[in-house]
């Protein structure tokens, strides 16, 4: 290993810290009063995505050195899966859930709607 | 408190005939083969050279091997669908009671994709991938063995459900809330849900170990732009199999968790949405179709540019399409369920996304077919299956475009139509391309070639029984005919349904022409022999070994200079006219050692899976810690290697080059 790099247990105990910072965060987010109770879910998904960058970067050694190209390319591989398959079903589910919602009090059939 | 949960003797159907005389003959041939390798003694060379083995060639091996005994299984599920489907018109109601026909269909089609179709190209891909980057093994050996084993597992598993108990009735794709505790009690269900576990968890870590040998693993000089094409498409597969089974994983789980513990992820009540299962199945779903169709493509790539004698032609083009394929996969699955009630908006963008996933493949067919033109080609049994692939899957693929377009799909949906358009690409692509690879690989897997006048009849009959078994479901389709049915009163179907009944029995001499090859083959072995390593006058490096190639592959860790590597290699050695090998000094080899592991986990993997089925909770808790245990005892091993001496490798290349040189 490189000697000037940063030792191995250094790496793991700052990432460990923060890991847990971050999920200690998270446990406050879930039950304070103090922020206003639609952007608890936000703030928890950041936490979440944060969390995930954080287990990358200091527990899976990911970094933008010539030697993790492979890395990095699988890593941007796997979001674009993430994001096509998490955008792609929220997109469907709430488009059919609207398209196939009965105007109240007024059954109709899926025919007439087009 | 019930020791065995819900088994007792009522899960042994002993009232159906049909299904007792298949377990009997089942029970009978495993056996036989039982007998048979206790009467040879063979049990210690069984556990030494195979089923410990973490040799990927073995356990590539393992894997077509388990394949073609599941498509023995899966084609006798064909054989009674379609024979009921002749008969039971009008007033007859054929010989398959509802409730057992309803267990067919879901059986078929679990058996040929999960343990026919995967497991073969698994097995191709195992077995070649290695060879041709010129390397020693894959990433993780031993990995690679519990992968096969967990494979195992599953088919076990579906196996089983034939004689204890009863296998789902809610097709391959388990939709709720059909498959809901609610409206399917039985453990049908619940023999899907864990032997699909189990062998996905298996497809899972090969499909890791596969990425990671392809890019971590190759011979020194083999850049990515210099792999063979199987291997570029054994890359996509497995990035589609990273990718794609956790969302398999994670839907069945969830289902699972509906039926073991009453969650509402998709029921009916309790705000459940079974629609989102039939979303998620296919996020996993299409790409599946994809993982078993680039390999297959692989294999047409590398024979039609070997028995034409001629580079692949546009090999660039090739790459590229392939890895167009692999992202664009994951964007067409809403193709699957067009009518659940999406917009036209949703709808219109899938059916387009569709559409254009066929422009790479269609750029990939002409790329074959331009490879052959001004090329010698031999029509050999590999080229056969590959001519008769671009002509079939080109009509499979044409009826898949026009299903893409939604209207159409509106009036095609759930018709034999799409019957006749999934088998056409999936035996046109998938089947005809793994029986290439099949004959192709044969002779460096066992060092004889494949006899090549029953392999002409097994194509032949493959080939018109194709036709003539699904031709007809495209007309019964545009004549209305729903899929699934196991009776009909329309009496004006029953012709095409003889006609496709007749079909599959000409699929049928097929499959018994490719039995007959085997055993043709075997027996004449000696004059099949191979003995230069390269039958076929190959390009890729796997044909610069001996056949069987030894454990350790390649005495030498090939050097490579450019694509097709050996063939360069071959006319290097040709110009310079330099016909004795330069000696060089040998060195011994540090191969990977046996281990049980895989063999071990899976036996526990069955455990946990029977248990479960049946809710036998303390025997899934044993199950559980044996595999725990097993995993662990692993990785407490000291020594993981063998050292191959020198002289064993010098022996065996002494040994092979004097049977080149008589």
């Amino acid at each position: 290993m490189d000697a000037s790099a940063p030792s191995e247990f250094l790496v793991y105990t700052i990432g460990l810290f923060v890991a847990l910072l971050l999920t200690a965060t998270s446990f406050w987010t879930a039950n304070t009063t103090l922020l206003w109770s639609g952007g608890v879910f936000l703030g928890l998904a950041v936490l979440a995505i944060a969390q995930m960058g954080i287990h990358l970067v200091f527990f899976l050694h990911i970094s933008s050195g010539p030697e993790s190209t492979n890395n990095v390319l699988a890593l941007a591989f796997g979001v674009l899966i993430v994001v096509v398959v998490i955008a792609g079903t929220m997109w469907i589910v709430a488009d059919m859930n609207a398209n196939m919602m009965m105007p109240s009090g007024a059954p109709m059939s899926m025919r007439m709607q087009h | 408190m019930n020791l065995l949960g819900k088994l007792d003797w009522n899960a042994i159907p002993l009232h159906e005939p049909i299904i007792m005389g298949a377990t009997g003959f089942m029970v009978l041939v495993v056996l036989v083969v039982l007998g048979f390798v206790t009467a040879k003694g063979a049990w210690p060379y069984l556990w030494r050279e195979w089923l410990t083995s973490v040799d990927h060639k073995r356990i590539g091996a393992m894997y077509c091997i388990l394949a073609l005994i599941m498509m023995l299984r899966g084609f006798s599920d064909a054989i009674m669908i379609r024979t009921q489907q002749a008969i039971a018109a009008g007033g007859a109601q054929g010989y398959l009671p509802p409730e057992h026909f309803n267990q067919i269909f879901s059986a078929h089609g679990t058996i040929m994709i999960l343990f026919m179709a995967m497991p073969f190209v698994v097995g191709l891909m195992n077995f070649a991938v290695p060879l041709q980057l010129g390397v020693r093994d894959v990433a993780f050996p031993t990995l690679n063995s519990v992968s096969f084993w967990l494979t195992a597992s599953g088919a076990l598993l579906v196996n089983i459900s034939l004689a204890v108990g009863e296998f789902s009735k809610a097709t391959w794709w388990g939709y709720p809330p059909l498959s809901e505790m609610q409206y399917s009690p039985g453990v049908g269900v619940d023999y899907y849900l864990w032997s699909l576990q189990i062998s996905g968890i298996g497809t899972l870590l090969a499909g890791i170990n596969f990425v990671t040998t392809i890019l971590k693993l190759r011979a020194p000089g083999m850049s990515y732009m210099r792999m063979p094409v199987f291997c570029w498409t054994a890359l996509a597969a497995n990035l589609l199999i990273v990718a794609a089974f956790p969302v398999l994983t994670a839907t069945l789980a969830m289902l699972a968790l509906d039926r073991y513990l009453g969650f509402h992820f998709f029921t009916l009540e309790g705000q459940g949405n079974q629609m989102l299962y039939s979303n998620l199945f296919w996020v996993w779903g299409h790409p599946e179709v994809y993982i078993l169709i680039l390999p297959a493509f692989g294999v047409f790539s590398e024979v039609m540019a070997t028995f034409s004698g001629k580079p692949l032609f546009g090999y660039r083009s090739m790459v590229a399409a392939t890895m167009a394929i692999c992202v664009l996969s994951f964007l067409v699955w809403l193709h699957h369920f067009f009518t659940m009630g999406a917009s036209a908006n949703v709808n219109g963008f899938f059916g387009v996304m569709s559409m254009i996933i066929a422009l790479p493949t269609g750029a990939k067919v002409f790329n074959w077919l331009f490879t052959m033109y001004g090329g010698r080609v031999r029509f050999s049994v590999p080229v056969l299956w590959s001519i008769g692939f671009i002509v079939t899957f080109v009509i499979g693929g044409m009826t898949g475009v026009l299903m893409a377009v939604p209207p159409a799909d509106f009036q095609l949906h759930n018709s034999v139509f799409l019957v006749a358009h999934f088998h056409n690409v999936a035996i046109g692509g998938v089947v005809f391309g793994v029986m290439a690879g099949y004959n192709y690989w044969f002779p460096k897997a066992f060092g004889f070639r494949l006899d090549e006048r029953w392999g002409k009849a097994s194509f032949w009959c493959w080939f018109i029984g194709f036709y003539v078994a699904f031709m007809p479901l495209y007309v019964l389709g545009l004549m209305g005919m729903t899929r699934r049915m196991q009776h009909y009163d329309n009496l004006s179907w029953q012709p095409w349904l003889i006609a496709a009944a007749f079909g599959t029995a000409i699929i049928l001499v097929g499959v018994v022409c490719q039995i007959v090859q085997l055993v043709v083959s075997i027996r004449n072995r000696e004059e099949l022999r191979d003995v230069t390593g390269d039958p076929w006058n190959g390009r890729t490096l796997e044909w610069a070994t001996a056949s069987p190639p030894p454990a350790w592959n390649f005495a030498f860790q090939p050097k490579v200079a450019g694509l097709d590597a050996f063939w360069s290699s071959k006319s290097r050695a040709q110009a310079t006219k330099d016909g004795s090998t330069p000696t060089r000094n040998y060195e011994p080899v540090e191969m990977p050692k046996n281990s049980a592991t895989g063999f071990v986990t899976a036996f526990f993997a069955v455990v946990i899976g029977f248990a479960m089925i049946w809710h036998i909770w303390w025997l899934a808790s044993v199950g559980v810690f044996g595999a725990f245990m097993t995993l662990l005892a692993f990785t407490f091993r000291r020594h993981n290697e063998i050292e191959v001496p020198a002289e064993e490798i010098a022996r065996f290349v002494r040994a092979h080059q004097a049977g080149v040189a008589a």
